[in-house]
């Protein structure tokens, strides 16, 4: 009885998690003029070819791309390095370099949004050059992206034998071979989760690019005018394709962790 | 080599003390400035006009993670005692609304709460009359929960697994039924994740700026759409942005500092799972 009803709860939480998901992709396939949403017409694909035909759709998938690409690789390296460095620090410095890595977490996104674009303009009045635009949208996304990455490449760190570094370069190891030899290998899951965490933020985010982009289009920023601008079941369908790559995405990852550990277990 | 490897940080420390100090502290310059640049504390104390704004954001934002913490915390205490295989896959399947864009998620309410939406199709298909949800605050405080109650699942999941079943075991066998083993001991063992998933939620759900445009029509503005409305809207004032911008934060920082206060577990624990 207490079964039943635990079965039922989950079953309507999820029921609320994903109807409405269900509901986007059921009408990405319906075939009906732009002035209705919900009154079903037949099934089509009208709007998938509508959709892969819209220039500023894929301009803006090849800016979100592009950013991602750029702001994972650059604060992947520069928070591996960093988190390295915090490691090796005393206890109150590193104190203070959790605080300023944890404060761009904690605080809210707008602020740091707005912050920035303070920032931004506040340089081009100064320096002059372009004003809001990839650049921009760049060095924001690596900056947001940072402190996941120390914050998931320290715990390796913490983790790892501080005598093992040391005993390659007593054998005569050059430290940057006994990083690339010793230390890498020892925390590269971290730095790759790192790695993953700042690609995936990168493209999700809106706030931020919102208020960073001027008139740079990314996906986020392209949906949010969609939604603001007309009624498209367009955005259904780019819906759909979105959910169905992070689905197979996640699948991928997920049927490769239970091979890993099954082959883990054989072995042991 | 241990000098030398804290030089591995600096450039970090550079490029946080350019793109998170330095703009905090133009935000702060900006607030307390006019627009010629003369100190003022005018754009601080017109805040004060917008005190509706705030409480509206704090009320809607304090229901969201309420109604979100007595949604998930069953939820995430049924999952906690699946079996393994079982628990990996309810975890996914809570994250996978999370890897979809918010905009298309608060979107789809959108055709579902409208005037002519799904539900009262539904609605008046049963003969039932129509029922005005879109542009509420109920819709808005709806969208709160429905996009950030993962952040309240998870936490709140990855502390009720870690509770050690002896202890459980141990109330039983000292005398006390089921509903004093959870109310004695599992609530207060788990309260790291209570109070980092009531923080996951709270923090986002007040400062958000789209959902209440989305689902709450220009009626319930929020803190968010205030700060939007001065740096990329009609009323462009920085000055009194980055003034709201200051004050939200400070919000913020004292309601993250009355949650600290109940939690007297070791710092650190309460599951930051992503």
């Amino acid at each position: 009885m207490k079964k039943t009803g635990g079965r039922i709860y989950t079953f309507l939480v999820f029921l609320f998690l994903y109807a409405p998901i269900l509901v986007l992709i059921v009408f990405s396939f319906n075939d009906t003029e732009t002035a209705s949403r919900t009154v079903w017409s037949g099934f089509s694909l009208k709007w998938y070819e509508k959709l892969f035909e819209d220039r500023l759709i894929l301009e803006a998938l090849r800016n979100t791309l592009l950013i991602a690409v750029i702001a994972a690789a650059a604060s992947t390296v520069l928070g591996t390095v960093a988190a390295i460095g915090i490691n090796s620090m005393k206890r109150l410095p590193q104190r203070i370099m959790m605080n300023i890595t944890n404060f761009p977490m904690v605080n809210p996104e707008i602020v740091t949004g707005v912050s920035l674009m303070l920032l931004f303009v506040f340089a081009v009045g100064l320096f002059g050059g372009r004003s809001l635009g990839m650049g921009s949208l760049i060095t924001a996304h690596i900056t947001f992206c940072l402190p996941y990455v120390i914050l998931s490449v320290l715990p390796k760190l913490r983790q790892m034998d501080p005598n093992l570094y040391e005993a390659a370069q007593d054998l005569g190891c050059p430290p940057v071979q006994a990083f690339f030899k010793v230390v890498l290998p020892e925390i590269l899951p971290g730095v790759v989760t790192g790695m993953i965490m700042a690609f995936t933020l990168s493209i999700d985010d809106f706030v931020i690019s919102y208020f960073t982009s001027g008139t740079t289009q990314t996906l986020p920023i392209y949906i949010y005018s969609m939604t603001r601008k007309r009624v498209s079941p367009e955005i259904n369908a780019l819906s759909t394709v979105l959910f169905a790559v992070v689905m197979a995405l996640l699948i991928v990852i997920n049927v490769r962790q239970s091979r890993a550990q099954k082959a883990a277990k054989e072995d042991a | 080599m241990k000098t030398r490897s804290k030089l591995l940080s600096a450039p970090y420390t550079v490029w946080m003390t350019i793109f998170i100090v330095l703009p905090m502290l133009l935000v702060a310059w900006f607030a307390f400035t006019d627009r010629e640049g003369q100190f003022t504390l005018e754009n601080i104390l017109s805040v004060g006009q917008y005190s509706n704004v705030f409480l509206r954001s704090i009320w809607l934002g304090a229901v969201a993670t309420l109604i979100s913490l007595l949604m998930g915390y069953p939820l995430a205490y049924i999952i906690s005692k699946m079996s393994e295989k079982r628990q990996s896959v309810m975890v996914m399947l809570v994250m996978l609304p999370m890897w979809m864009n918010f905009l298309l998620r608060t979107y789809a309410w959108m055709t579902l709460l409208e005037d002519n939406g799904l539900i009262n199709a539904a609605l008046k298909a049963f003969g039932l009359p129509g029922v005005h949800m879109i542009n509420t605050a109920g819709a808005v405080v709806l969208g709160m929960v429905y996009n950030y109650i993962p952040y309240m699942i998870l936490p709140l999941y990855s502390v009720l697994t870690k509770i050690d079943k002896s202890v459980i075991e141990a109330a039983e066998d000292l005398g006390a039924n089921s509903r004093q083993v959870f109310l004695k001991v599992v609530v207060p063992m788990s309260m790291p994740g209570i109070i980092s998933g009531v923080t996951m939620v709270f923090v986002p759900a007040v400062s958000t700026f789209i959902i209440s445009k989305m689902l709450g029509g220009g009626a319930n503005l929020l803190i968010g759409d205030l700060i939007d409305m001065q740096f990329l809207g009609s009323a462009y004032n920085p000055n009194l942005g980055s003034a709201i911008s200051l004050v939200l934060m400070v919000i913020i920082l004292i309601c993250m500092g009355i949650m600290n206060q109940f939690d007297d577990g070791e710092p650190g624990e309460g599951g930051m799972l992503l």
